[in-house]
């Protein structure tokens, strides 16, 4: 099915099935501990061995030797590859250090063996009997140096009008320095693969991929083999944020075990070595200058950044947003990619807007004390509903207005104090935030089957639900455009077998896979006409209904199957500018003695096109807003820099949001449908919560305190030499 | 009670940080992992109690509970997040009481009464905990979610047993299932998908259900 147009009225402007709450379906399965992760496939191939990765111990240089002779005599061991036993392995396309296999080191804990024995207590222990020497090379790992190098040089990214002379004019003006720090995804489930390559022939891959597709294409560039010899399988996925885009060294090292010992060879990459050996978000640093005329509106806007990647890598563009977000008639905008020798840095929910807005919505804030306007709107005052950096193309939908006055509106805005350091009850500085929100929007091509058996429709795609809600909204998409309840929908993910789906990533899986069921779903409806004899019948409540012609589904007894996939036209881009936007806002108290920084209330509005399910959909919001108070408060990975590492590389040192940190979450979508975006004229919603949170939070510590903290997360001694005297 | 467990810390070669290191570019170099040596007996049979049935089992004494549950019986419901008691992925009952199943050896556990998430409840037939977790949508990816509701049931016996916590202001008062408590007494389970705010509602919803 070809998308070139926007869609006019169609079913899902009348569904009864699609944006209405629906327990998801595969619930039942993890509340009660029965759906399968990667690691525990026990069924699926017998003799499975257990393999450990070994990782390097310097940041950058060469193995000159691996001694694995007390390794390979260990108990229960059998065998062990190094890397220095095979030939420098691929590297597809979104990968930029090598996976395995040569003698470079190009970041620390970059796997150098996989040890295979029969249990995983003798891999582990065999594993740390494996002693390397190495030529260690001089590292850099110093973003700020690297800032400070590259500061004003290079061409803009985005270049608008006279953006100096506009600051040269402007009745007020900021310029300031904002610090976000390199974060780490932290899903739940480690990376863990199970492969079975035991012929060398057909390699099948039970693993926890976002991205099965690309998954299967990597590991075939990988181990130079056609993709035809691949079938990768990842029906549950405990979590991924970005970090299980890509083929990782576990998929990578069970097959080459697999493929040394000729058995099926399972591993998950350990808690403490997954933060080095994989990839994470790069710290930025950011100079952000805003002006303004005394009328409050802006006429400039200069945000340059820096981020941190392997040579060749992306880093995190932290100016994302920044071509869009605002109006201002000048503009200048410029990411400097710093090559560092730290771990890949790589894609992390919300890649480029979660840091970005960090430091912009702070921006924000400040601008509007110093023009004496409230925040909320002056940032109102500042709506476009045009590309500001090309006015010719406007944004498909458009209503952080809305979502602004509507936040401002149930969060009583109006009421709070607005004098910093002007509230307190008891021991606790009270202040409020709030900060805006944008996320670009992104199809990707997707496709899926639709079958027809026995009154049932059958969906099979390799899309994924990585906790998003894939399984439900999907199902539900079927139901709509099937005409049948969600009972006798079933839908079957995460497999290579079937047709490939956009994946689960960028915040693009629900919207593109949803539109490829439809698409699916449609041609099965044709081939159903087809074989009753049928012109443009209606499908519902389970009857095809063509006049007075009404067969119900369950009647047709053979079985008929339809593929198809959704093709996003050109018009998309080239006519509009799909994004998605929000409005947080938030209580906090801070400790008058400590700094401590307690969330109390948060509120976040969303403006992302149709609700496919407003239960999924909010639990991906206020997940996205833990995410952000996390990044606000707490979540660092601190670089050695001497040696190259993440010193915090666990669960105890990089410290995520837990319950104690999170107040009760309110989250409103104004539903607003976005018919250039798909079928459905739905948009995503998983990463547009986790942006701009940490800065609504942050403000609000201002509001609280007076003490303004541009360098992330707001630890209490970034505040506690600040706080007004008690 | 376990006697208390003695070792040596051994730094690891690379860990000792010198101004030499830094400029030391191209000059070879060693890191020695930290070599393991094994004393007595390297495996032992015991039984467990799992889910109300005695299952023996004979495995390496460096088996966890948690691998010992997930490998050996193949209970997979129970989760491996860390493995190094820092998530609560790994949250089962013993005996009554909640604990991390990756920091306790099996071994450690000769007639325990082990209760697991596959103890709970089925899919047809869920235990008021799961089914709130389910009507609150108090997961996403699910795969902390075993340990959660593990953790939840036992936070709500705790507070029934009056056993107060770093937040319980009144140690003579009797203690209520109040946010605050349950925040607080849940804080061990990591839920990165950030479902706290929906498990908080199935716990107070599984604690108006008679016991």
């Amino acid at each position: 099915m070809d998308f070139n147009q926007p869609a006019d009225q169609n079913l899902f402007d009348r569904a009864t099935v699609v944006g209405k709450p629906h327990a998801r379906i595969d619930g039942l399965l993890k509340v009660t501990g029965t759906a399968p992760y990667a690691y525990e496939r026990h069924d699926v191939v017998a003799g499975q061995l257990y393999g450990y990765p070994v990782g390097s111990a310097i940041a950058k240089g060469r193995i000159v030797a691996i001694d694995a002779d007390a390794a390979r005599s260990a108990p229960g061991v059998r065998g062990v590859v190094t890397t220095l036993d095979i030939e420098p392995l691929g590297i597809w396309n979104y990968n930029v250090a090598r996976l395995f296999g040569g003698d470079v080191v190009e970041h620390y804990q970059q796997a150098i063996a996989v040890v295979v024995a029969e249990t995983f207590e003798q891999a582990r222990a065999a594993a740390a009997l494996i002693e390397t020497t190495y030529e260690r090379d001089a590292i850099d790992v110093d973003l700020e140096a690297g800032w400070q190098r590259m500061q004003g040089t290079g061409e803009p990214s985005t270049q608008v009008g006279d953006v100096d002379a506009a600051f040269d004019s402007a009745a007020v003006t900021l310029d300031q320095m904002y610090h976000t720090p390199s974060q780490t995804h932290a899903m739940m489930e480690p990376h863990a693969s199970i492969v079975d390559w035991s012929d060398g022939g057909q390699m099948t891959v039970w693993t926890s991929s976002q991205m099965i597709e690309w998954n299967r294409q990597a590991l075939a560039t990988t181990f130079g083999i056609e993709p035809d010899r691949i079938r990768v399988e990842s029906p549950y996925i405990g979590g991924g944020f970005g970090g299980k885009l890509w083929l990782r060294a576990d998929a990578v090292l069970a097959a080459i075990g697999s493929r040394a010992l000729g058995a099926p060879v399972r591993l998950a990459l350990p808690r403490p070595f997954m933060i080095n050996n994989t990839t994470h978000r790069s710290a930025t640093i950011q100079r952000i200058r805003l002006a303004a005329g005394a009328d409050g509106k802006l006429t400039a806007i200069d945000h340059e950044a820096a981020s941190h990647t392997l040579p060749g890598g992306r880093g995190e563009n932290a100016t994302a947003q920044t071509p869009y977000f605002y109006a201002a008639p000048n503009r200048r905008v410029i990411h400097h990619l710093v090559e560092m020798h730290l771990p890949e840095a790589s894609d992390m929910r919300a890649p480029g807007e979660a840091s970005g807005l960090m430091a912009l919505e702070i921006a924000m804030d400040e601008m509007a004390e110093k023009l004496e306007m409230d925040p909320v709107e002056f940032r109102i005052l500042n709506d476009t509903q045009v590309n500001p950096s090309d006015p010719s193309i406007p944004f498909s939908e458009r209503h952080f207005v809305e979502c602004l006055r509507e936040g401002a509106d149930r969060f009583g805005w109006a009421d709070r104090n607005t004098t910093p350091g002007g509230r307190r009850e008891g021991m606790w500085w009270i202040g409020h935030g709030m900060a805006g929100a944008y996320r670009g929007h992104l199809n990707l091509k997707s496709g899926a089957r639709a079958t027809l058996s026995n009154g049932r429709v059958i969906i099979e795609t390799d899309m994924t639900d990585i906790g998003t809600g894939s399984y439900t909204i999907l199902a539900q998409t079927a139901a709509e455009t099937m005409g049948l309840p969600m009972g006798r929908v079933e839908v079957r993910l995460g497999n290579s077998a079937w047709p490939v789906s956009s994946g689960s990533g960028g915040q693009f899986g629900a919207a593109s896979s949803t539109a490829g069921v439809y698409a699916a779903c449609v041609a099965l409806r044709e081939q159903i006409a087809e074989r009753l004899g049928v012109s443009d019948p209606e499908f519902s409540d389970g009857n095809v209904v063509a006049g007075d012609n009404v067969t119900p589904l369950s009647a047709i007894t053979e079985e008929l199957s339809a593929e198809d996939s959704i093709n996003f036209g050109g018009f998309q881009t080239e006519d509009y500018l799909m994004a998605t936007f929000g409005a947080h806002f938030v209580e906090v108290a801070v400790h008058v003695a400590t700094g401590e920084t307690r969330v109390r209330r948060m509120l976040a509005v969303c403006d992302s096109g149709r609700i496919l399910n407003p239960i999924t959909a909010r639990s991906q919001v206020i997940g996205g807003m833990v995410m952000g108070t996390g990044g606000a408060l707490s979540e660092e990975l601190a670089v050695d820099l001497e040696h190259g590492f993440f010193a915090n590389h666990d669960l105890a040192g990089y410290e995520v949001a837990v319950h104690a940190d999170i107040p009760h979450q309110e989250v409103v979508f104004l539903d607003t449908v976005d018919g250039v975006a798909t079928p459905l004229k739905a948009k995503g919603v998983g990463e547009l919560g986790v942006c701009g949170v940490a800065a609504a939070i942050a403000n609000a510590a201002y509001n609280a305190t007076g003490v303004r903290v541009r360098d992330y997360p707001v630890t209490l001694d970034r505040m506690i030499d600040q706080l007004p005297a008690v | 009670m376990s006697p208390p467990i003695r070792f040596e810390m051994r730094r690891r070669t690379f860990l000792v940080g010198t101004a030499s290191a830094v400029v030391a570019a191209n000059i070879p170099w060693r890191a020695n992992a930290q070599p393991t040596s094994l004393a007595g007996p390297e495996r032992s049979t015991f039984t467990l109690v799992v889910n109300g049935e005695p299952r023996e089992l004979a495995v390496d004494n460096r088996t966890t509970l948690l691998d010992a549950l997930r490998e050996h019986l193949q209970l997979t419901g129970t989760k491996k997040g860390c493995d190094h008691g820092q998530c609560g992925a790994c949250t089962v009952n013993v005996n009554g009481e909640r604990i991390n199943s990756c920091l306790s050896l099996a071994v450690m556990h000769q007639g325990d009464e082990v209760t697991t998430i596959e103890g709970l409840g089925t899919p047809q037939q869920l235990d008021p905990m799961q089914q709130a977790f389910f009507d609150h949508d108090g997961f996403q990816c699910g795969y902390c979610t075993p340990g959660q509701i593990c953790s939840a049931k036992a936070v709500l016996e705790e507070i029934r047993d009056n056993v107060p916590s770093h937040v319980t202001q009144d140690l003579t008062a009797r203690i209520e299932a109040t946010d605050e408590e349950i925040r607080e007494r849940m804080s061990g389970n990591i839920c990165r998908c950030g479902a706290y705010a929906n498990i908080l509602e199935a716990i107070h919803q599984a604690a108006g259900e008679p016991t």
